[in-house]
């Protein structure tokens, strides 16, 4: 009898197994197919020098030649990865600063709070895709742009008058130096920092009010409760965020890299060495990737 | 009796009563809210209107003929308005015909992805089989990975397009299913498509937390699994479908990736706005009989430019003006979580 239930149980268990195995098949299908395959084929084609003849392509294995000449030959390949990858690193930082921050401030209560997430929320639509690097390439509106800012804050504006204390002062001078490149692209980072800013809006709603209060009573100040209880909570957003900012990052349209890639690949038709730069590209984001989030789960706290 | 009256005046008692009671605690709390919102409204005032600006940029120079664009006075109200960018915009893109392509194309990718993103979502949410781990962070790592990795290797697979090698068993040949649109159908269908992981992403931690006892109450009244989806887990999901549907709409709407790859030969909003400029310059140097399009004025073709990017987002801004709480609550309410 007892053997039988057992039975009957792990048929059940197999019987689950197998419509589980059936809803998740298409992207087993999708994955083996339009993942794997290409991936293990490109990094193949990384190795080779590939030619394309009429109606077939036939990949020459040459070894490390195309990482050989990627990294000391080609003339742009290194300095745009350095360029590229501070700037991934610098910016996503300031991202996640960004978005906590505005987080923080519609997180009060306050008339008109759905309007201003609106449209904070507003570029995830708007600059997405082919918009991001258009805008950024549209001169016209950035002359306008620099006519608005002269037009509002006089003539040398007050960012260049504390920019030019800063700099004297010749402490920490590089640092500032980063700092104030990102003060004066705060647009790249506020149009891309939408769907941070409502993740971590809604990890701040799950935060009890009932802690601010006890805290509160014990004495403790707004800063302090910014520390001890707001920080610990939300601090499991952060990886997500993270990741998901670095990631986000790395397909934007107006890469550098990514650009230089597809040209090899449609313009110059070279495909061995378009998969061996697009592959040190990966290798090295994925690194990033993963140390970083390795360190910032170590301070993270769960509270369950 | 008494003591209640003597509650109503404490609470009806004046401001300044009550702030001397409580030691002048009252009238700083007090001041410091207000200090508060006032530098909240500051700050937020000009975050939205860095964000905005562009936005109402476009619009006014979308308006300006092309005097107004050298004339230094005119920066933000056209002097002489007129809609003619909008005629030759739309000219120059076939607006007609590439919006309803777009639409067609947005729509049904969107649909398609939705749907099977949700079966896969739902199995990994609502199943136990063995290796799911490893799966799920099959998923995790096709997020992960960015499409221009395995672009080079797809550009061929789908050049020399063949299943099994049958294709060239009986006919001889591969296909060449490049300037189709199947490719991208196909990867849509196998949860390869743009974005998608994050949707599968969503919708699964969306059905972890439906109650088990919803889903043993069907099975116990003889719901079989796939009854139990369709009649209970779907109708209870229908927020974060929507969410998830209107993001895989905008972002195929302005995707430039994916399309240039797979649909190129398709005319779409997104492609056609990239290579506006170069169109226009055509045009221009059409009309006045120039060699080449090297003459034609920067600004202008820029004006053009802004002219056409309003065009394509304004189905986009009135969408999200309708639906901008399925795009928003959804997301934050699905508790994402590590």
């Amino acid at each position: 009898m007892k053997r039988r239930q057992k039975n009957k149980l792990a048929g059940l268990q197999k019987r689950k197994a197998i419509s589980g195995y059936l809803f998740i098949s298409p992207f087993i299908v999708g994955f083996l197919v339009f993942m794997v395959k290409p991936l293990f084929q490109s990094l193949y084609m990384s190795f080779c020098d590939v030619q394309l003849g009429a109606g077939t392509f036939n990949p020459v294995w040459r070894g490390l030649f195309n990482y050989n000449y990627a990294f000391r030959v080609d003339a742009e390949y290194t300095r745009l990865l350095t360029e590229e990858i501070t700037r991934m690193a610098i910016y996503s930082v300031a991202i996640m600063v960004f978005s906590f921050f505005v987080a923080l401030i519609i997180n009060g209560n306050f008339k008109g709070r759905a309007l201003v997430r609106s449209v904070f929320f507003l570029p995830v639509i708007l600059a997405s895709g082919v918009m991001l690097k258009l805008d950024s390439e549209n001169a016209l509106m950035a002359a306008v742009a620099a006519t608005v800012e002269v037009n509002a804050g006089g003539t040398a504006g007050i960012t260049d008058a504390i920019q030019s204390i800063l700099r004297t002062t010749g402490v920490g001078v590089r640092a500032f130096e980063q700092l104030f490149e990102i003060i004066d692209n705060i647009y790249d980072v506020a149009i891309s920092s939408g769907i941070q800013i409502i993740i971590f809006l809604s990890g701040l709603q799950t935060i009890s009010s009932s802690m601010y209060e006890a805290a509160d009573i014990e004495g403790c100040t707004k800063w302090e409760s910014l520390w001890k209880i707001t920080f610990p909570m939300v601090s499991s957003l952060f990886l997500v965020n993270w990741i998901y900012t670095v990631v986000d990052f790395c397909m934007r349209s107006d890469n550098e890299i990514i650009e230089k890639i597809t040209d090899l690949m449609n313009v110059n038709l070279n495909y061995g060495l378009a998969s061996a730069m697009s592959w040190a590209y990966f290798v090295l984001v994925m690194a990033i990737v993963g140390v970083s989030s390795l360190i910032i789960s170590k301070g993270v706290y769960y509270y369950e | 009796m008494s003591k209640k009256k003597n509650a109503a005046t404490a609470k009806y008692a004046g401001f300044w009563e009550r702030n001397r009671q409580s030691g002048g605690y009252l009238l700083r709390k007090t001041v410091m809210g207000y200090a508060v919102s006032i530098c909240r409204a500051i700050l937020l005032f000009g975050l939205c209107f860095l964000i905005l600006q562009p936005l109402l940029n476009k619009i006014s120079v979308s308006f300006m003929t092309e005097q107004d664009l050298y004339d230094p006075i005119v920066t933000s109200i056209p002097l002489h308005f007129t809609t003619q960018n909008y005629k030759l915009a739309a000219g120059l893109m076939e607006y007609s015909t590439t919006i309803i392509h777009s639409l067609v194309i947005s729509l049904t990718i969107a649909i398609l992805q939705v749907s099977v993103s949700t079966l896969v979502g739902y199995g990994f949410a609502r199943f136990q089989f063995p290796l799911k781990k490893f799966w799920f962070a099959c998923v995790m790592v096709m997020v992960l990975i960015p499409p221009q990795v395995i672009s080079t290797s797809l550009h061929l697979h789908f050049r020399f397009f063949d299943v099994l090698g049958l294709f060239k068993l009986f006919t001889g040949s591969t296909i060449n299913l490049k300037s189709s649109v199947l490719p991208y159908y196909l990867m849509s269908a196998g949860c390869m498509g743009l974005k998608n992981g994050l949707y599968i992403y969503m919708i699964r931690q969306f059905f972890r937390n439906i109650p088990k006892e919803l889903e043993e109450a069907a099975y116990v009244d003889g719901c079989g699994t796939l009854k139990t989806f369709i009649r209970i887990m779907l109708p209870d999901a229908k927020p974060i479908l929507t969410s998830c549907f209107l993001f895989a709409f905008v972002w195929q709407w302005t995707d430039g990736f994916y399309s240039s790859m797979f649909l190129g030969d398709i005319s779409l909003l997104s492609i056609k706005l990239k290579q506006l400029p170069d169109t226009f310059g055509g045009y221009m140097a059409r009309i006045s009989g120039a060699a080449s399009s090297a003459g034609v004025s920067v600004p202008y073709s820029n004006c053009m430019l802004a002219t056409g990017t309003l065009m394509v987002i304004v189905p986009l801004i009135i969408l999200y003006l309708f639906a901008q709480k399925g795009f928003v609550e959804s997301l934050s309410s699905t508790g994402i979580k590590m």
